[in-house]
């Protein structure tokens, strides 16, 4: 796409522009480090910043207290913090990228069903087969929830209903029932799995161990790799698909490209923290407030966002019903949910 | 249009003194048949069981001209869920023709609305938490009652927050999944904060089952249900206009806005009856509608004939789950089963047209 950048006379009036973007982007990861720096010391035990600052980087000694700072921090706030870091850049990353695909102001990893898949595998393989470490159960999530995505996805995009934001926001929803339904049956007939899923189901960040948060960011990886290598297609299939087709655009390649970044991404954040709705479709939005609709820059702005935004949330929820935790999963849908009222309410959705 | 023959209507109209109808056979014969399956499946749901009792007797004892041992059975042991499953697919069934219609659109229902996820939220609450004020409050005016109130205060939320001068369709359902996220979230927190027995509980609420029914939880839905049908029928009369939208229904001299509040007011107290008698079964309400709009050849969902459908589906899940699966499951989990493919195969149609 490098090649098609033709030098415009207006360039001169474009730079601020750039520069404002590139401002809001080194903002935004300011703000990141901050939020992740408090994530490290915030807790059922309160750090100093030079507590922290020793737990992560002094090497061992005899001191009791010191010991107990590090293990605090190297093996409950450190893996905490990069996971919420990791799965929050997927499900923005996530979110910005399936609205950009469905054209669909409502599309969100959450509400299409990508949870409840994966609610329901976990569940089932649990009765099956009785896995009970995590680490084991966590691929099989990652397959419900990218099968539920895919179901969802072309429920809602075949034929003339494609792109309508009711059909695919009760697409998602039917979906979510029934697949509810049926993890309550299987949950029900097995004690153990019914504990496992409740866990699972408020998506919660903590006791999240780098065994599997090291595969999940490997999968994460791709899936940007390749949600950022179709950004430039994105933007131009949101001209319409005659529009794309007409500029050169391979749209069934680009499509695929895009669903399996989609699923890569979402999946891996779903399996790894559990089910996380809103938050795709609350970061997109946002970003594109900031942006505008340029895909190239609305996508790591989203990114960036859905990162802040859970670890702001995990560590609200740390604070709100001392001395338990409210899950991050659950805080966010107490904000997004609102917030995705609120948009209802402005008129944004209207019918496509 | 002067000029161009003007096309009779196909169906008369009936002027009976002050009131006045159009007589469609065939939904009369379609609703007859229907009311006839839904209590032979009724009847049927009696008779099944560890002591069978036929048909015939059944009738006979409900009739009351049984033998004792079998009025002991029918009517004090298999009684309260039987009459509970044809209450609550009949509350459903017509909950969801109202929805459906008001929002003229054939995939609302109280499940979209959240209804069902406010009366569920309220229930695990009731369940799991112990202790505190707001606990005590649902311990003293029972589970099902504080779940129709939680389910009939979420119905009026979204009722609110999607008032904007008047209510859209579009706009109250997607209101409606929101505030259904919202309850959704306390729920799953409720349910990951609690005792692992009170949680097996909530969950077999939550899937929507009429084991152990007694009368005292049906009697307060039979009657709930009785009174609210009286409304809608004595309002349904002016519903029917507003299909054309809402102009042309005011200008035949509709109040739409104060018959959709009414309607909609008893669609969510319908659906929370339904929901603290039975826990939320799954897609009853969505499926019922529009089953009956197809036999009933109707364009827009009838009201009897949907409430019949819902009976006779929820009557016939229940019998399925209690007699021809291997495991018995709760009710809820066959109605999803049916319910799920259906929803898929309205939305395939709904993007062909």
């Amino acid at each position: 796409m490098g090649t098609t950048a033709v030098e415009r006379p207006a360039a001169t009036a474009t730079t601020p522009l750039r520069r404002r973007r590139v401002g809001g982007l080194v903002a935004l990861v300011v703000i990141l480090v901050i939020t992740a720096a408090v994530s490290l010391a915030v807790g059922a035990r309160a750090l100093s910043p030079a507590e922290v600052w020793h737990g992560l980087f002094a090497a061992a000694d005899s001191d009791q207290r010191l010991t107990e700072i590090r293990l605090i921090v190297q093996t409950v706030r450190v893996p905490r913090t990069v996971l919420a870091i990791v799965a929050g850049i997927a499900l923005g990353v996530g979110g910005a990228l399936i609205q950009g695909y469905t054209r669909n102001p409502v599309a969100d990893t959450g509400l299409l069903g990508v949870n409840s898949g994966a609610s329901f595998t976990v569940v089932s393989v649990i009765a099956l087969f009785g896995l009970s470490n995590p680490f084991q159960y966590v691929w099989f999530a990652f397959l419900g929830a990218g099968a539920a995505g895919v179901v969802v996805f072309g429920l809602a995009s075949i034929g003339r209903g494609a792109g309508n934001p009711l059909t695919l926001a009760l697409a998602g929803q039917g979906v979510t029932v029934f697949l509810a339904a049926m993890t309550t049956a299987v949950a029900l007939s097995d004690r153990k799995s019914l504990n496992a899923l409740r866990f699972w189901n408020a998506g919660s960040l903590a006791g999240v161990g780098f065994d599997v948060i090291w595969p999940v960011t490997a999968f994460i990886a791709v899936g940007l790799v390749l949600a950022l290598a179709t950004l430039p297609a994105v933007n131009l299939l949101n001209l319409g698909e005659d529009v794309a087709r007409g500029l050169g655009v391979n749209i069934a390649w680009s499509r695929t490209v895009g669903i399996a970044a989609i699923t890569l991404l979402a999946g891996a954040a779903t399996a790894a923290c559990g089910p996380i709705a809103f938050l795709g479709l609350m970061v997109a939005h946002v970003a594109r407030y900031l942006t505008g609709p340029d895909y190239r820059w609305l996508v790591p702005y989203a990114g960036l966002l859905g990162a802040v935004v859970l670890l702001v949330c995990d560590i609200v929820g740390r604070l709100v019903v001392r001395p338990g935790e409210l899950d991050a999963g659950v805080l966010v849908a107490l904000l997004g949910a609102p917030f995705f009222a609120a948009l209802v309410w402005r008129g944004k959705f209207k019918n496509a | 249009m002067i000029g161009t023959d003007v096309k009779p209507s196909v169906a008369p109209g009936v002027r009976l003194g002050g009131v006045s109808f159009v007589w469609r056979p065939w939904l009369a014969f379609v609703t007859c048949l229907l009311a006839a399956a839904a209590f032979l499946v009724f009847c049927l749901s009696i008779g099944v069981g560890d002591f069978p009792i036929g048909l015939p007797r059944v009738i006979a004892t409900i009739l009351g001209r049984g033998e004792h041992v079998d009025e002991f059975v029918v009517m004090d042991l298999r009684m309260p869920r039987a009459l509970a499953g044809l209450v609550v697919g009949i509350a459903l069934g017509v909950s969801g023709a109202i929805t459906q219609s008001i929002a003229r659109n054939p995939l609302a229902s109280p499940d979209t609305l959240g209804i069902t996820w406010g009366a569920g939220a309220v229930a695990v609450f009731g369940v799991t938490v112990s202790g505190g004020a707001a606990a005590a409050a649902v311990d003293s005016v029972g589970l099902s009652a504080a779940a129709l109130a939680g389910g009939l205060c979420t119905g009026l939320l979204v009722y609110f927050l999607a008032w904007r001068r008047g209510i859209d369709g579009f706009r109250l359902i997607l209101i409606g999944i929101s505030v259904s996220a919202v309850m959704e979230a306390i729920t799953t927190w409720l349910l990951a904060t609690a005792d692992i027995r009170d949680v097996a509980q909530a969950q077999a609420w939550l899937v929507g089952s009429l084991d152990n029914r007694s009368w005292d939880e049906v009697r307060v839905a039979l009657w709930g249900t009785l009174v609210l049908l009286a409304v809608v029928t004595c309002v349904a009369f002016q519903f029917k206009p507003m299909h054309l939208g809402d102009d042309i229904a005011a200008g035949l001299g509709v109040r739409y806005s104060a018959v959709r509040a009414v309607l909609l007011l008893c669609a969510v107290l319908l659906a929370g009856l339904a929901v603290s008698a039975a826990g939320p079964v799954a897609f009853v309400a969505l499926v019922a509608p529009q089953v009956a709009m197809r036999l009933a050849r109707c364009p827009t969902p009838p009201m009897t004939a949907s409430g019949l459908v819902g009976a006779l589906l929820l009557t016939g899940s229940d019998l399925v789950a209690r007699t021809a699966l291997p495991v018995s499951v709760p009710v809820g989990v066959v109605t999803a089963a049916i319910g799920g493919p259906f929803l898929v195969h309205l939305l395939v149609r709904a993007n062909r047209r």
